[in-house]
């Protein structure tokens, strides 16, 4: 199939179109309205503290950005490795990363103390930080995705599709091993402080990116009438099998690493030893629901070529990638900080005792807002633009 | 821009009278002309600021806590005027000019003084009594 | 005027003067105002942990009176800019007391992470968050090795006019650099620590061979908590 013969059209701005895309802005004006109320009344309304400076509104937005790294995977491989089979959905790899970084990178705005002051962060830089380069990787991650996205759009163009997304792929993989970093530079934390945060962020990025890419292919495909070859959806299942061990085995070498040294033994158990609510996040869900499952479902004879247990084993990834967010970012803070190693130590503020976090309303309601931002993204980006292609179902055999 | 927008606003509406109330300060003189206070205040608060954050420079001039030793007077009564209140200098006319402020969400609003008298409610320091005891 | 006139503003206009002689043995060296602070000197303090009583908590309360900082009820998200940690050997079961403030780094993680550049370095070795430029991330609490960091999670309506700080910026121990430009050359800690008659927390200059604080280092030696990190502390500590 030649890239020529691909016809694209956009959604039908039908009832059920314009239904989503008012549902999901009722979702975000619902959660910018929490916004108003989080700024006006302060921090002290949601779970966060003095312990725990990063909660659920930063489990969701690193989940989205990492994801939006991911969601490019199937362009690079289109695009920079020349898979055909994935060319026609090198738009739609695009648009849904833009849409996943930009409802990212709104929930952490929105989570500031001072969002008045966003024209600060945009103006005074601090190079040495890590988050001062990352607002350079996120903003510029999606100039390159329009890039991208222009070069697949024109014709004309075409032969630089190659050089577009190998510029895509290098920057998002820069971006990644950045917000990887973010916790790999923190010296002092036992949790973070480690190198292989890295790249074991890069590989969370292509399974969470893919599984939500698999998702909203499908549901694009199912909400246009569209059909969605068994071919496709089930080499992208295998990519995302692929993807998925990649993420076990990466978090294995991490743990191993840590456990070998005696000093970590106090954040492994904590981790590891099913005792602590995170412990049991990690093993339940993060390995069990988000990664053996699925892999289960992926490989068992009996449902690996079932498309449900597909869609059912990408959604798992998703919430079991949530989850080990959740487990790396506050379990990470919520492990006392080691000031006298060998000592016990005690105090008014917290020290050497596991710091309490419970969730708010608040908090939840600006990682939907951010879902939500997202989706409405693709969603317009679906009905405005001939993103999708008209036909997505198997190649005839040859008769 | 704005701001010259405002301005102009307000010196037309001080012409005819329109003009926002403006207590009445403590000495004869401000620290410039009224003229460049109003058109350039910010800017000397401002400079003054990062030179006290970065350099420990405490001269006194230009320094926001100064413009409030005489600005912000108490009434009849004795109370100094909070800043959420129309009667705060700074707040009478930013509200009158439509420019939002965010000094005194930080920042003391009123002078060093009107903590002197009511030591336990503004949970003034000991040490600060004690200082100023020792200076009588 | 004269009245309310503080030690530190009276001090500012005997600035003329140099220096000034406020009880026998204790010389005051006044700060030229229009003088920027430079690196000349390093301010840091000295905390001898035999002389700090577990039961004493008096430095903790002379900051929290010296920048206002109230108790809100709601310890997981009050700001704390020193406390007094408990340190015990499992071994033995020595127990040591001891307080935690920023340690005003020489490298401080603090800094190097703040995407804006809020969080900065004095010249003289006060590490200082400008809340002008400060966004609210919280990354810098992430970094700091100490905890040393709070978050004001509130609306605040009772600063002082020498301690701004209000809802949506991170702040720390300033090493009272409000005194220390008015040359007083102390901080609200060491001052209530050396009324209390404990004289556990000492300041001065660590860069002056001939300050107080230089000689003891010198004399008894002083440890870094977490040395290992290399980050330099403003802060030491004796008989650890």
């Amino acid at each position: 199939m030649s890239i020529a013969s691909i016809r694209y059209a956009t959604l039908d701005a039908g009832r059920s179109y314009w239904g989503l895309l008012a549902m999901l802005a009722g979702v975000t004006l619902v959660g910018l309205a929490g916004f108003l109320h989080l700024e006006h009344e302060g921090h002290w309304i949601t779970g966060m503290n003095n312990q725990v400076v990063w909660g659920i509104p930063h489990v969701f937005a690193v989940f989205l950005i990492v994801a939006a790294s991911g969601a490019l995977n199937v362009a690079s491989i289109a695009s920079v490795f020349g898979q055909g089979a994935y060319k026609p959905l090198a738009r739609l790899s695009g648009l849904l990363a833009a849409g996943l970084l930009i409802g990212g990178l709104v929930i952490l705005v929105l989570d500031l103390g001072r969002p008045d002051r966003l024209i600060v962060a945009m103006t005074y830089y601090n190079f040495k930080s890590i988050f001062a380069w990352n607002i350079f990787l996120y903003t510029g991650l999606l100039a390159v995705i329009a890039i991208y996205m222009f070069v697949l759009f024109q014709p004309a163009f075409a032969r630089w599709t190659r050089a577009a997304g190998i510029l895509a792929l290098l920057w998002r993989l820069i971006l990644t091993t950045g917000t990887g970093a973010i916790f790999g530079f923190l010296v002092a934390r036992q949790g973070y402080d480690a190198a292989i945060m890295a790249p074991l962020f890069i590989i969370m990025s292509f399974s969470f990116g893919t599984a939500v890419f698999l998702l909203v292919l499908a549901a694009a495909c199912h909400g246009s009438g569209r059909v969605l070859g068994d071919a496709l959806l089930f080499r992208l299942k295998n990519l995302l099998t692929v993807f998925v061990s990649a993420v076990l085995y990466f978090v294995l070498a991490y743990h191993i690493t840590n456990l070998y040294a005696t000093e970590h033994h106090g954040y492994e158990a904590f981790i590891l030893n099913f005792e602590s609510l995170y412990s049991k996040l990690f093993w339940l869900g993060q390995v069990g629901l988000g990664s053996l499952l699925p892999l289960a479902l992926f490989y068992s004879p009996k449902t690996r070529n079932c498309r449900v247990s597909t869609l059912v084993g990408a959604s798992l990834v998703i919430l079991g990638g949530l989850i080990q967010m959740y487990v790396i970012i506050i379990g990470g803070q919520a492990y006392p900080l080691v000031l006298f190693p060998g000592m016990e130590e005690s105090s008014s503020f917290y020290d050497g005792v596991v710091a309490s976090y419970i969730p708010s309303i608040w908090e939840f309601l600006l990682g939907f807002t951010g879902v939500a931002i997202s989706l409405i993204v693709v969603v317009a980006g679906l009905g405005a633009l001939g993103i999708l292609p008209e036909d997505l179902s198997d190649p005839k055999p040859a008769s | 821009m704005l701001s010259a927008v405002a301005l102009t606003a307000f010196t037309n509406a001080s012409a005819e009278g329109l003009g926002p109330f403006i207590p009445k300060a403590k000495g004869e003189q401000c620290v410039e002309p009224t003229q460049v206070m109003r058109e350039r205040h910010w800017e000397f608060i401002l400079h003054q600021r990062d030179e006290t954050m970065y350099k420990g420079i405490r001269t006194t001039r230009h320094s926001l806590k100064n413009c409030l030793e005489c600005h912000v007077q108490p009434d009849e009564e004795g109370r100094f005027p909070r800043s959420s209140e129309m009667s705060h200098f700074c707040t009478s006319c930013h509200v009158f000019a439509g420019i939002r402020v965010d000094c005194f969400e930080c920042h003391a609003d009123r002078p060093h003084e009107a903590y002197g008298a009511i030591p336990r409610h503004s949970r003034l320091s000991l040490n600060d009594l004690f200082r100023k005891r020792a200076v009588r | 005027m004269s009245l309310d006139l503080t030690r530190r503003e009276f001090l500012q206009g005997a600035g003329a003067a140099g220096a000034l002689t406020l009880a026998p043995g204790v010389f005051l060296y006044a700060k030229d105002p229009k003088v920027p602070v430079t690196d000349a000197v390093r301010w840091g303090l000295l905390v001898d942990t035999r002389l700090c009583q577990e039961d004493c908590d008096a430095c903790v309360t002379a900051c929290n009176e010296e920048h206002n900082l109230e108790d809100l009820g709601r310890p997981e998200t009050d700001a704390q800019w020193i406390r007094k940690l408990t340190v015990r050997d499992p071994l033995g079961g020595r127990t040591i007391s001891l307080p935690m403030m920023c340690q005003h780094c020489e490298h401080p993680p603090c800094v190097d992470v703040c995407p804006t550049g809020a969080s900065f370095r004095r010249v003289d070795g006060i590490v200082l968050v400008d809340k002008h430029t400060c966004i609210g991330c919280r990354y810098c609490m992430m970094a700091c090795p100490y905890k040393a960091r709070s978050f004001i999670h509130e609306n605040l309506t009772e600063q002082l006019p020498h301690a701004p700080r209000g809802k949506g910026c991170v702040e720390s121990c300033t090493m009272c650099v409000h005194k220390v430009d008015a040359g007083e050359n102390t901080t609200a800690c060491a001052e209530a620590c050396h009324k209390d008659g404990h004289q556990a927390i000492l300041f001065g200059d660590l860069n002056d061979p001939d300050s107080e604080i230089s000689k003891r280092i010198r004399e008894f030696g002083a440890t870094q908590i977490r040395a290992d990190l290399g980050l330099n502390t403003g802060v030491r500590y004796q008989n650890l």
